[in-house]
């Protein structure tokens, strides 16, 4: 009984990986400047919350994607909001095309995630820029969205396999 | 067509207004919530500002928390490069001791004669009141170039102070809570700093590029700056003293572009001087 309780705790964490890496990505913001690699950043947030809103949506509450927005924007120095916002309209693109995909797949999802990314960081810029008067280096930025679009068919692989293994083949 | 539109407004209205299974909130309610959050502090409204205090006292703590096995990763990654570079750095080292041995005795003097002469025009001089402060974060954005140090105003930071590694000018602190505060780095795109080009005293603003270097603007004397010539504080705004070290003069012969290489390295930051120069000359 004891044993049994465990692995259903343990289950329980397992289910709960999607909020932790959540959480950790916003307070941790993996950066690898220590490598010295010349521009090279990605969001990994983005990747994680269009995935699992698109493929299991009660993973993440919406509540929770707002308030690591919040703490996103505290970490990196941006004005209050702006990554909530950005985080939410990529819930709500990915909630658009679950609506309207009959058949999935994971090259049309990649390349909506595309179009998403795009669309939600212009308007994420304009705010800062136009709004808040910051000035943002638009070579930087251009790259980390495309690592970030690369970087999609990656990790979606990896949370595909996370999501088979403990949410059982039928979340897929 | 009427019915393609009706089904794409249809699938935007489920998708934005319907509250989901498992979900508390509605997107639609939050993200007008994300709005007012942003229009409050455009104006910078007191709810916003209590806000963002505590959320800062949280955030900050959990960061530094959760970012001990990624900084353990990059401690034993610098640790392991610097071990192989170890003997050149040695060989290179004990040159440069000697040259900088032989250049401190010079500026012994100078130290000397400028004190005989500053007391000469009965100018007074205050020790700056300096805290010394840990680099708590250095997340660096692509975006935005700052770190955050474990001092804050109950440890008598204040807005505007200059904030130095070793003897060398990185930034200044743009934003304090009860316990911690945000220094922006010089290399910020919205870092500005007046500074003087020696020799030739040329006068210039410093700006950040968002990289790991400075870029010289607003001066009109662009071909009398030298190759490998040093830019200090000008003291000019009478935020910083005059003469903090702050870089390394590079000139671009295929752009012109003139840019500032940092003495101090932005990303190896792991305690920072937090000082105060006002009311320290009168």
């Amino acid at each position: 009984m004891g044993e049994l309780n465990k692995l259903s705790n343990f289950r329980k964490i397992l289910e709960k990986g999607p909020i932790i890496l959540l959480i950790v990505s916003v307070l941790n913001e993996f950066d690898f400047n220590y490598l010295n690699l010349k521009y090279f950043s990605f969001n990994f947030p983005f990747i994680l919350i269009y995935f699992w809103s698109l493929k299991r949506s009660g993973s993440l509450g919406y509540g929770l994607i707002f308030l690591s927005g919040l703490f996103n924007d505290i970490v990196t120095g941006l004005p209050i909001g702006v990554s909530s916002l950005a985080y939410l309209l990529i819930c709500g693109f990915s909630a658009y095309l679950r609506n309207i995909t009959l058949r999935p797949s994971a090259i049309k999802d990649w390349f909506f995630f595309g179009f998403t990314i795009l669309v939600v960081n212009s308007l994420i810029y304009l705010i800062i820029s136009l709004i808040f008067n910051v000035e943002l280096n638009y070579y930087s930025i251009l790259v980390n969205l495309l690592f970030t679009f690369l970087f999609y068919i990656i990790f979606s692989g990896l949370f595909n396999y996370y999501l088979k293994l403990i949410f059982g083949a039928h979340s897929v | 067509m009427q019915a393609s539109r009706d089904d794409f407004v249809i699938a935007i209205r489920s998708a934005f207004l319907k509250k989901e299974n498992k979900q508390k909130f509605s997107l639609v309610a939050l993200i007008f919530l994300t709005f007012l959050i942003l229009i409050s502090e455009k104006f910078s409204l007191k709810p916003v500002e209590y806000l963002k205090i505590s959320l800062k006292e949280v955030a900050y703590r959990s960061t530094f928390i959760v970012s001990i096995p990624e900084n353990f990763i990059k401690k034993s990654y610098i640790a392991t490069k610097n071990h192989f570079l170890v003997y050149e750095e040695n060989k290179a080292l004990k040159e440069r001791l000697d040259f900088e041995l032989s250049k401190n005795y010079n500026s012994e003097y100078i130290i000397e004669e400028n004190k005989r002469l500053k007391s000469t025009i009965e100018e007074f001089e205050n020790a700056p009141s300096e805290i010394i402060g840990k680099v708590l974060v250095d997340k660096k954005s692509p975006f935005l170039r700052s770190i955050i140090v474990n001092r804050g105003s109950k440890d008598g930071i204040e807005l505007g102070m200059a904030v130095m590694d070793k003897s060398y000018l990185i930034g200044k602190v743009v934003d304090v809570t009860f316990t911690t505060s945000r220094v922006l780095l010089l290399s910020d795109l919205n870092s500005k700093v007046p500074v003087d080009i020696m020799p030739n005293n040329i006068q210039s603003i410093l700006s950040g590029s968002g990289e790991h270097h400075g870029v010289i603007q607003y001066t009109r004397q662009q071909s009398l700056i030298e190759n490998e010539a040093v830019a200090f504080t000008s003291g000019a705004g009478g935020l910083f003293k005059s003469g903090i070290p702050i870089g390394k003069i590079q000139k671009d012969p295929i752009n012109l572009k003139t840019t500032v290489t940092f003495f101090s390295d932005f990303s190896q930051l792991r305690y920072v001087k937090m000082i105060s120069f006002t009311g320290d000359t009168e």
